[in-house]
């Protein structure tokens, strides 16, 4: 039921125009930090509230929203954050990818394939994906627009010297549109080529940080890498331990303290999906 | 003050807005597709398309330019009580409004900056007719390529060479808009 003391979708009216204009900027721009004006959400920062921001801005009464952490739906920040919209909202909720027009997600893409007419939220902890080889804005702002991405290269390159191949496993960097380069948050690499010539539009926000970017849909989404190591989306080379599925992200449970473990999918309305339909892994119960 | 500058705007902002903005959303997405819009009824010879755009994205921080025909009293006035947005010339204007004549030449319109390629204005372009049909677009947001009636050919391509610098344009004709990203490239359509 909705709560009335709120309006709609919890954001005052004005906040959500500021959000809006930042949305469409991003959208013209594909692949470029908007920065706004970001508020205090009534959860802390880290959980999720530049991804609320935006799809608080997003909303509409008509919308089926669905909410994931890590690809589940049933973990602490999806059920809370869905919980969030339905009392301020009241907005419908679903599980399914395919039912859902906006989705939320933490760290993850779904593994069904996204359509047009869909919204993917993505929550973004650290937007800049050079911030951790270079730490003062004024010069990351400057690497960006002078489109100066070497120092990237360079840890990249570090990777394969030190490790014998790119050991950047989350928030691989990508380049859009071959202009910027853009993180496409903590996501495994694994989810990377989901990113390019997506039907649905793709919605960044960094709530702490103040920042928001976007994907329009079909746009060019290339991973960083080398013509002698080029880019691989790697994943745990297991069938999923309940559904058996040998193409989707997995898991690694541990299950007891003799470190016996079993690979499950991280996405949980994938394997839901499937198992009714006769797809059975060997640790099914 | 007229009273008709006190109607014609949102009945349920929060609704209307949301509903609104999706709209526009998609256009500037999905550059050449068109999208019904509702919700104002703002004075001539403002489009009811052009009305809920200014609803849905202007407030009092916004500075809009009025050119031409749309520099009247009736669409001050309107602006003014529904938005609060300041009117502004056009060198430091975030949203222009007016007929494709009233706009050009474009180079008067901030472009943002390198650094800041966001800080740049929006044009609402009002045209007499919107068809996706003329001009061939291609770019993000676009699967294989679109068409759009678009004024003309020569600003647009000048706008998207230099990304990431540009205008953004949203075209509103009726209760109908359209949008066209500075990520657009525009070609002549193909001689048969």
């Amino acid at each position: 039921m909705t709560d009335r003391d709120y309006n709609f979708a919890y954001l005052d009216e004005q906040t959500k125009k500021m959000i809006r204009r930042a949305i469409l900027k991003g959208l013209a721009i594909p692949g470029y930090q908007v920065p706004f004006a970001s508020r205090e959400m009534p959860m802390p920062y880290g959980w999720g509230t530049g991804g609320v921001q935006v799809s608080a801005a997003v909303l509409t009464p008509d919308d089926t929203l669905k909410v994931i952490d890590q690809g589940a739906d049933d973990t602490t920040n999806a059920v809370s954050i869905r919980g969030f919209f339905e009392r301020t909202a009241g907005v419908a909720t679903t599980t399914h990818t395919k039912d859902a027009t906006v989705i939320q997600t933490r760290h993850r893409i779904p593994e069904a394939a996204l359509a047009e007419g869909q919204v993917l939220v993505y929550q973004v902890p650290i937007p800049e994906p050079l911030r951790f080889l270079e730490p003062r804005e004024t010069e990351t702002r400057k690497m960006h627009a002078l489109e100066e991405y070497g120092l990237m290269h360079v840890k990249l390159y570090e990777d394969i010297a030190r490790h014998g191949h790119i050991a950047t496993a989350y928030a691989y960097p990508v380049k859009v549109e071959g202009r910027y380069v853009m993180d496409p948050s903590p996501i495994p690499k694994f989810d990377n080529p989901k990113l390019s010539d997506c039907p649905a539009i793709q919605l960044f926000g960094a709530g702490r940080e103040q920042r928001i970017y976007a994907l329009p849909p079909y746009t060019r989404v290339e991973s960083l890498d080398f013509a002698d190591h080029p880019f691989e989306a790697s994943k745990a080379d297991h069938p999923c331990g309940l559904c058996g599925a040998t193409d989707s992200y997995l898991d690694e449970v541990i299950t007891d303290d003799a470190g016996a473990r079993m690979f499950v999918c991280s996405d949980t309305d994938h394997c839901e999906d499937r198992q009714p339909r006769g797809h059975r892994g060997k640790d099914a119960a | 003050m007229d009273a008709t500058t006190l109607q014609g705007g949102f009945a349920t902002p929060p609704v209307d807005a949301a509903h609104a903005f999706r709209a526009v959303m998609e256009a500037m997405a999905r550059p050449g597709t068109i999208h019904p819009v509702s919700g104002a009824k703002p004075p001539a010879p403002l489009s009811v398309a052009a009305g809920v755009v200014l609803l849905t994205l202007c407030d009092a921080g916004m500075p809009v330019h009025l050119a031409g025909a749309m520099d009247c009293d009736a669409v001050r006035a309107w602006i003014a009580f529904h938005t609060g947005a300041p009117l502004t010339g056009p060198a430091d204007c975030a949203f222009a409004l007016g007929e494709w004549d009233a706009l050009t030449p474009l180079d008067r319109f901030p472009v943002g900056t390198s650094e800041y390629p966001d800080r740049s204005a929006t044009l609402i372009v009002e045209r007499p007719s919107l068809e996706p049909v003329g001009v061939r677009l291609n770019g993000p947001g676009i699967r294989e390529t679109a068409a759009l009636s678009l004024p003309e050919t020569r600003a647009f391509r000048k706008n998207a060479a230099r990304f990431p610098l540009g205008l953004d344009f949203v075209f509103t004709c009726g209760d109908r808009l359209a949008a066209l990203p500075r990520s657009t490239t525009v070609t002549e359509p193909e001689m048969t």
